[in-house]
């Protein structure tokens, strides 16, 4: 079935990132658009414009004064009931911070592509993770893409996501700024009818423009109510990871590209492998495959949803390697590593200390050999803070990390945590 | 909104509307913001005369008003302001600002009582009174 649906339907087209993201938003064909440019992602919302003044869609489109207001309006918008998307980049996305946690808060389904970009100072337009590493404690989902096709699909599964009843928190879909958002590629579109059988007719959860039941938004709530509140938010954010799954796999079935909470690229039997997420996993990916001809077993976890952080999912497929490298592609500025970095050892924590329960009762009677004592303290992780403001990252500094992981599992020596790749001493 | 004791009764997390919605309107007057005050004003019926001055400017239409004289101070949604005090003519102070804590332990539970008595009924009054008007409340 899946095969004549194909035949039929599926196109290829040659497209940038953010010539597929607007065009993934000419199908999903929102209520309400109100975005302002900001380099990279200033095509998507030029292109969208243009499908607006061609009567392509039936998208009322707000050109705001700046992405504060762009996110106000998107926020205003979705509260009277309507789809609304915005799209936006580094600054532009920083002037929306206070506006975020208010998208977030008032449980608003409103998607959003961001384009990633380093933050100023120094004032930089080419691409990192800055800008919504920053955000990854707002409430929202966030998604990342390796490439121009997967973007176009996130952001149409992000729709579903986002709207479900079990979810209903906002999502950004986020791609590498340049690298895809200007990159051209061969990029596999849908049929209009198929985004919007697969997205379906929106029916919000609330709307003030329902007089007939009168409500309060954004009301005062304090010290009595608002822990509540934003309890109850927190709860939210458990089902997405299974919403997710749900949601990949129907779009799998839809066109045989299914989607995960991450991308497990040769792991198995990995006993050594890095972890990364956007473009630099396609980059690693040739790495990996040229150390497994090599006979090293290599692998790459490419992470996919970043919040909420799939801990188990990770921690599972993770949990046989020996060694794992974290590539962060922004800073905390915290000594203590990238943020992803951050994550997955917060994560492996856990993994240890069910370990060790486990060992423990078997070894009660016994002493154990150096080999299990050092087993139980799990794999163990390196990060590499990289590619700040568009610095390439190519595929001998991803060999050098694999070279690395390999001599510590050799010599059990991890030494420093955390390094800079690709920066001049 | 200091989660005293009797805030646990509340709703839990798990039912309560989602986003803070308010889905029923005008029960901002169920929202007892009297809870926020520091000073109290203390009403003298002897020495009042009466000329609604603390009525008209009162911010929060604490003063209770029957009939054209004043018969109490709705401690429920009077926050404390002083603002009927400074404008009680100055000859005649018939409202006083004492400390919340004083004045709570100088009336002790029976003050609490009949402010809550008062409250309900002065409620239905205010029910009738302003019927149609919106308001919030969790």
């Amino acid at each position: 079935m899946a095969g004549s649906l194909e035949q039929e339907t599926v196109k290829f087209v040659a497209m940038t990132g953010n010539e597929a993201v607007a065009e993934a938003m000419r199908q999903i064909n929102p209520d309400v658009v109100a975005a302002y440019p900001i380099t990279p992602q200033t095509e998507i919302v030029q292109i969208f414009s243009t499908f607006v003044a061609d009567g392509l869609v039936k998208t009322e489109f707000v050109t705001v004064e700046s992405e504060h207001s762009a996110m106000s309006a998107t926020i205003g918008a979705a509260a009277a009931g309507a789809r609304a998307m915005t799209a936006t980049s580094s600054q532009g996305f920083a002037l929306m911070w206070e506006m975020l946690y208010i998208a977030a808060g008032l449980r608003l389904p409103i998607v959003m592509p961001v384009v990633n970009r380093a933050l100023s100072s120094p004032i930089n337009i080419h691409c990192d993770h800055s800008d919504t590493m920053g955000a990854r404690d707002s409430g929202w989902i966030q998604i990342f893409s390796e490439n121009a096709q997967e973007a176009y699909d996130n952001l149409i599964q992000a729709v579903r996501i986002a709207e479900s009843r079990d979810v209903l928190l906002p999502a950004m879909v986020c791609m590498d700024g340049f690298i895809v958002s200007h990159g051209m590629e061969s990029v596999k579109l849908l049929m209009d009818e198929e985004v919007r059988g697969f997205i379906g007719e929106y029916e919000p959860a609330y709307s003030l423009l329902d007089v007939d039941h009168p409500i309060t938004v954004g009301a005062l709530d304090f010290a009595d109510w608002y822990f509540e509140h934003k309890r109850q938010e927190a709860a939210a954010e458990a089902p997405v990871a299974e919403v997710v799954l749900k949601v990949g796999e129907e779009y799998g079935k839809l066109t045989g590209r299914s989607y995960g909470l991450f991308e497990a690229y040769r792991l198995d039997d990995a006993e050594v492998a890095v972890v990364a997420l956007g473009s630099t996993a396609g980059t690693a990916k040739a790495v990996v495959d040229e150390l497994r001809q090599k006979g090293v077993r290599a692998g790459l976890l490419k992470i996919r949803l970043y919040r909420p952080f799939p801990k188990d999912a990770i921690v599972r497929a993770l949990s046989g390697v020996k060694a794992i490298a974290v590539l962060d592609r922004s800073d905390t500025f915290s000594t203590m590593g990238g943020p992803v970095f951050i994550d997955i050892k917060a994560s492996m924590y856990d993994l240890m200390h069910g370990e060790h329960g486990e060992h423990g009762e078997h070894d009660a009677h016994g002493a154990q050999d150096a080999r299990e004592a050092r087993d139980m303290q799990g794999p163990r992780i390196v990060n590499y803070i990289y590619g700040l403001g568009g610095r390439d990252i190519d595929l001998e500094q991803i060999r050098k990390v694999y070279e690395r992981l390999q001599a510590i599992v050799a010599t059990g020596e991890t030494g420093e945590p955390v390094s800079y790749l690709g920066v001049r001493e | 909104m200091n989660t005293g004791e009797k805030d646990w009764d509340k709703k839990g997390w798990k039912d309560v509307p989602i986003a803070g919605l308010i889905t029923e309107p005008g029960t901002a007057r169920r929202y007892k913001t009297g809870e926020w005050r520091t000073h109290r004003p203390v009403w003298d019926p002897e020495k009042c005369i009466n000329c609604l001055l603390c009525w008209i400017y009162c911010p929060d239409s604490a003063i209770q008003v029957k009939d054209g004289k004043v018969v109490g101070i709705d401690l429920e949604h009077c926050k404390g302001c002083g603002i009927c005090a400074h404008e009680c003519p100055s000859k005649v102070r018939a409202i006083n600002m004492v400390l919340e804590s004083e004045a709570e332990a100088e009336d002790g539970e029976k003050v609490k009582e009949e402010t809550m008595r008062e409250g309900e009924e002065g409620e239905k009054e205010r029910k009738e009174e302003r019927k149609g008007e919106g308001g919030n409340e969790k």
